[in-house]
């Protein structure tokens, strides 16, 4: 049982640094994702995420593997396309998805180019899966920080984020922070996915955004409790999918996101408040 | 008598196209006013422009010092997305925003009075219930209530009781009363023309321009409701620029 649960932290380091990193990202990414879902913007973060890998690769270009080029050039790019999105959905009638599909596909083939012309393979690789396993002391640094800005910032626009999800004309007619807090939200959007990016790549830091959102759907009513749920299964799923990977040499990244995935597809079928089962054996009827 | 809402010569509309037009008047402090009128007349318009979510075309409202973000304003069509896991009490407690603000904890007192609103629109244990749960009639109290605790001077109602049970509307009209006891300035976007003559002292009819202004016996007269219907025409794409305005 220590042998197959806790010896691979305790002996080896990398181990130690990929799990610390992975708990802070589910710590910042998951209450995100869930904001995200709420607002009905999932397709959002996926799409901000591939624009991500382009601004990351020009820093790439231009100083090689060095984490800070990299982070700045991402954030960079995130920002505006962030910005220039939800201005956009703010200012038009445009559905903001068909813009964003046409975005993302376009910045990952930029992205893509720009590294394949740059860098080996080795490179793409990384940009792509990220290397979770490979975790400096510089990065842990900023997913951290990361993860600390974002509880912190959640902390400071919750109320308007919440009501603006659920009544965004009221909270227009008595307040105007809905607006501020709508770019607030995107900036730490934008900074959990450059964190998500040095860990698990471009292709996949959304799915720790994303999908420990889904699943706390399928078991709270309520969306503190739905935060909590979500970030205690992003932090299972990278503590199981480390171990998933170290016992059976599967790609860390992907092993975390399939746990991830496999929690979520638990949650479709038991989950308490809306799963498959559930609705299929709702039971007897109240008397009221 | 005190003003609340002095309108002077206000176009208000989209696109250029007015939806009021060169509305003049005054409401006072503490009147319960019912605005009438068919289907595109405007009232609504009136309203988001009250309520400063709509700029004016020309002209300009004088509201008596109240801030727009002051007005209690119960829109025609919500925009609730309604599959929001939030309960009805919290979203009643959204009413105290404007003196909690972003960070303002919700206090004992504060508790009380959100426990007093509920049971004002008897809703008194339904503060767990998901409000995606609720029936038309039951959002609907849910709305007074968080209107209760916005505690506003002025109010301002987009056809509260459409689609509403009779028993609902009857009890939600109470609350309207006791707000036009409390001398708050109440205005009502109605259809249902005999509330409007049980429960409203003053009625204005609009058809883009006010068609009548005044008491309510007075204001509904079939002939002035007829004259109504035929002013509402539909925007004409070709209009020329308002004269009124250009001289």
């Amino acid at each position: 049982m220590y042998d197959t649960l806790v010896a691979p932290f305790a002996e080896f380091e990398f181990m130690r640094r990929a799990l610390a990193g992975t708990l802070a990202l589910a710590f910042g990414a998951a209450p995100i994702g869930v904001f995200l879902m709420l607002r009905r913007m999932s397709l959002v973060g996926d799409a901000m995420a591939h624009a991500i890998l382009p601004g990351a690769a020009i820093g790439f270009l231009l100083s090689g593997l060095n984490l800070f080029a990299m982070a700045a050039g991402g954030l960079v790019a995130g920002f505006v396309v962030a910005l220039s999105a939800g201005l956009i959905a703010r200012s038009t009638e445009l559905k903001e998805d068909a813009s964003l599909a046409a975005f993302f596909l376009i910045s990952l083939a930029v992205g893509v180019t720009i590294v394949s012309i740059a860098g080996t393979n080795i490179d793409l690789l990384h940009f792509l899966f990220g290397s979770v396993l490979a975790l400096d002391d510089q990065t842990l640094l900023l997913i951290a920080g990361n993860a600390t800005i974002t509880l912190l910032g959640l902390a400071l626009i919750y109320r308007p984020l919440v009501l603006e999800c659920v009544d965004p004309g009221f909270l227009r007619s008595v307040s105007r922070a809905g607006g501020p807090a709508h770019i607030a939200f995107l900036a730490l959007v934008v900074i959990n996915l450059v964190s998500g990016f040095h860990a698990l790549g471009t292709l996949l830091a959304v799915g720790i955004m994303m999908l420990p959102a889904t699943t706390a759907r399928f078991w709270a009513r309520d969306i503190t409790a739905m935060v909590l749920i979500a970030v205690v299964s992003g932090c299972l799923a990278g503590y199981a999918g480390l171990l998933l990977s170290f016992h059976t040499s599967v790609p860390s990244g992907p092993a975390i996101i399939l746990v991830a995935g496999v929690l979520y597809a638990l949650s479709v079928l038991f989950g308490r408040v809306g799963g498959l089962v559930w609705q299929a054996f709702p039971g007897r009827h109240l008397e009221a | 008598m005190t003003v609340q809402l002095r309108f002077q010569d206000l176009t208000l509309g989209y696109d250029r196209h007015p939806a009021v037009h060169h509305l003049d008047g005054a409401v006072a402090t503490g009147a319960l006013m019912a605005v009438v009128g068919p289907n595109g007349a405007g009232k609504s318009t009136l309203f988001k422009g009250i309520t400063g979510t709509l700029k004016p075309l020309a002209g300009r409202i004088d509201r008596n010092g109240v801030l727009p973000q002051d007005i209690a304003y119960l829109p025609q069509i919500a925009e609730i997305d309604r599959s929001f896991p939030i309960n009805v009490y919290d979203m009643v407690a959204m009413g105290l925003w404007r003196r909690k603000g972003l960070f303002a904890s919700i206090g004992r007192k504060d508790r009380e009075v959100i426990e007093t609103a509920l049971a004002a629109v008897g809703l008194t244990g339904f503060e767990q219930r998901a409000i995606g749960t609720l029936s038309g009639g039951q959002m609907q109290r849910m709305l007074f209530a968080r209107l209760l605790l916005q505690d506003a001077r002025v109010i301002v109602l987009d056809e509260p009781f459409n689609a509403i049970d009779a028993k609902t509307s009857a009890d939600l009209l109470e609350l309207v009363r006791r707000w036009h006891s409390e001398r708050r300035t109440v205005l009502a976007a109605m259809h249902d023309l005999d509330l409007v003559k049980a429960h409203f002292p003053e009625a204005l009819l609009l058809a883009r321009e006010p068609v009548a202004w005044g008491a309510t016996a007075e204001v509904l007269t079939p002939e002035n409701i007829v004259k109504a219907r035929h002013m509402c025409e539909a925007f004409d794409e070709n209009a020329e620029a308002c004269a009124v305005e250009a001289a």
